[in-house]
């Protein structure tokens, strides 16, 4: 068993990273996520890796489709504005099939913003650029996750060949915790397709554009394709007490353990709470939702932004059960009591009574 | 019997799309014929533009990346990051006057500033040819295109933007040189050029930029003896053929000039 460390989150990635074999990390700064790119600095020279900080976010996502093509683990770390500028290059890194990873340590939108907490760019994860692609988004609700999602980003991106995000709400990123670092691995994968040089073999292409519609649709329909494995093997979630709770919530990231202390706070007046905890926001549980949702008559999504994943929940649930919906934006992070008191208006309680 | 001409091996057998008149194959026979030269074929990565050239990667026998719009200098630095595991590997990048000076400046000058260990060719045609005719950074005053109907304002436009002379300014790339293609001499002087180029970066000296002033008949509306006298007339008194640096060594150890 390993020794337990003790780390702020956005080191923590990068602990994860170089674990999973990542050489190269590119950066821009941006609060809440500068400690990344700046502890990377320190610990890629000690790896014999390169951290490398670029003139701006665009410059870093097409500087990691570079990396990704020619076959060497690389990330980014970046927060709100900056995840923005990094979709500059991911439809170029989806269609061409080059995997990548950029955790995005998530502050308050929209624009500038703020730099407090929030989980306010899953919108953009799903589609902040052109066309029809798809990107794996892992969303941590720990110090721990952060680390592990990380590594297991590495996997998945070399895996599917694809970019993959890891979503973390503020805090997390400036929090420490302890945790166990993952396991480093030994053996890279192969990939024949990188860009090397055409010694032996003809020449190895990134080329995503095609004149030819009929030719394009084929790139779209082959993507389409790998997007459907994907959600046939990738979902992931975590789910408690959901075979017949008075009520349902979804949440995800750091609200999804907000939500398990007011699960346990609930057990005192005998007040059921389920949850589901989608790890994945790409690929979306929405199957376990569904079937969840046939056995409660009550569901609360609850977020740290208005409401982005609340309909992805709405078309899992397809009109079965209403869906009530309960965030804070801004960088206000919601407490347990909120919550508790959004759960009994939405059960209908008077006084102490559960209306069922 | 010698023979003495023949299509170079690193271009493929595709025909070359290009306009009647175009620089854009010139260019690309010359970067070929030093690829051959040099004997560096297997080691190279192409980075490709968008623009006229978007299609490099069917012309060149190479692995190659399709950059999007300005961007090559950027994906040209990821790129880079394959020396980890493969150290012989050489690049090129390929862009145009609008890709370039325009959407992609600021990578350019940062690519350059950093020193990144690639070779960058820069096709400079005085206007955007892909789209039809457009205004380019590099559309000299009094030129006419499709949104400069009235021909280059400087009180509007400003003045053509000259990148060899800004890249000039930065102390760290380590060959910067401006040619071009309008008569054999010039050709010949371009092919030495591009060798030099090539081998700064072999030699691991550092970041190597070659302009290429070239004709777009087809946008200029001109027939190509008319381009060549407006690049002689027009063009080269703002952009001067010269070698701008030149990253020479002497007694004293390495130094640029």
């Amino acid at each position: 068993m390993k020794k337990p460390v003790f780390m702020k989150g956005n080191e923590a990635v990068i602990e994860g990273a170089i674990a999973a074999g990542c050489k190269a990390v590119l950066g821009y700064p941006i609060t809440p996520s500068t400690e990344g790119l700046e502890y990377a600095v320190k610990r890629m020279r000690q790896i014999g890796g390169i951290a490398k900080q670029m003139e701006s976010e665009a410059a870093v996502s097409h500087a990691l489709y570079g990396a990704g093509a020619v076959g060497i683990r690389a990330m980014t770390i970046t927060s709100g504005p900056g995840f923005n500028w990094m979709h500059d290059a991911v439809d170029y890194m989806a269609t061409s099939e080059v995997p990548t990873n950029i955790i995005d340590i998530m502050r308050g939108g929209p624009a500038l913003g703020n730099i407090a907490p929030s989980q306010s760019d899953v919108r953009s994860a799903k589609g902040g650029a052109n066309g029809d692609y798809r990107t794996i988004i892992l969303a941590p609700s720990s110090v721990q996750n952060l680390a592990d999602f990380t590594f297991l980003a590495f996997e998945l991106a070399d895996k599917w060949r694809n970019p993959v995000f890891v979503l973390g709400d503020g805090m997390l990123g400036q929090m420490k915790e302890t945790l166990i670092l993952p396991e480093p691995i030994t053996e890279l994968p192969e990939k024949p397709w990188r860009l090397s040089g055409a010694k032996n073999r003809p020449p190895n292409k990134f080329i995503p554009f095609d004149l030819n519609p009929a030719g394009l649709e084929a790139i779209n329909k082959k993507l389409d394709r790998k997007y459907n494995q994907i959600k046939e093997t990738e979902i992931r979630y975590e789910a408690i007490n959901i075979k017949k709770p008075d009520i349902l919530v979804v949440a995800f990231g750091l609200v999804a353990r907000i939500i398990k202390s007011v699960i346990k706070e609930a057990e005192k007046e005998n007040l059921s709470i389920g949850l589901i905890r989608p790890i994945t926001l790409w690929p979306f549980p929405d199957e376990v939702i569904n079937q969840a949702a046939e056995r409660t008559n009550k569901i609360l999504v609850v977020e740290m932004n208005m409401g982005q994943i609340v309909d992805d929940v709405r078309l899992a649930v397809n009109g079965k059960t209403p869906v009530k919906f309960y965030g804070r934006a801004g960088g206000l992070i919601t407490t347990t009591e909120e919550i508790t008191e959004k759960i009994k208006e939405v059960l209908n309680i008077v006084k102490g009574e559960v209306q069922r | 019997m010698k023979k003495v001409f023949s299509r170079p091996k690193s271009l493929t057998k595709i025909p070359f799309h290009y306009c009647a008149g175009c620089d854009h194959p010139i260019a690309h026979r010359l970067i070929a014929e030093i690829i051959d030269e040099l004997e560096i074929r297997e080691r190279l990565i192409a980075v490709w533009p968008i623009g006229c050239s978007v299609m490099g990667d069917k012309y060149f026998d190479l692995d190659s990346i399709l950059a999007s719009h300005g961007k090559a200098p950027a994906v040209a630095t990821g790129v880079a990051l394959g020396r980890l595991t493969n150290p012989d590997v050489l690049i090129f990048t390929y862009q145009g006057d609008g890709d370039m000076v325009s959407i992609g400046l600021g990578e350019i000058i940062h690519a350059a500033n950093r020193g990144e260990l690639f070779t960058a060719f820069f096709i400079n045609n005085a206007i955007y040819a892909m789209t039809s005719g457009q205004m380019a950074p590099t559309t000299v005053v009094g030129q006419k295109t499709k949104t400069c109907p009235l021909g280059r304002d400087p009180k509007v436009h400003g003045y053509p933007i000259r990148m060899c002379e800004l890249l000039q300014t930065l102390l760290t790339p380590a060959y910067i040189a401006r040619v071009a293609l309008f008569d054999a001499k010039h050709i010949n002087k371009a092919k030495k050029a591009i060798r030099k180029a090539f081998q700064f970066q072999m030699d691991g000296k550092g970041f190597s930029f070659v302009e290429i002033i070239s004709a777009c008949p087809t946008n200029w509306k001109a027939k190509y003896p008319e381009c060549r006298e407006f690049i002689k007339e027009k063009m080269l008194p703002v952009f001067p053929l010269k070698e701008f640096k030149t990253f020479q060594i002497d007694n004293e150890g390495e130094k640029n000039v």
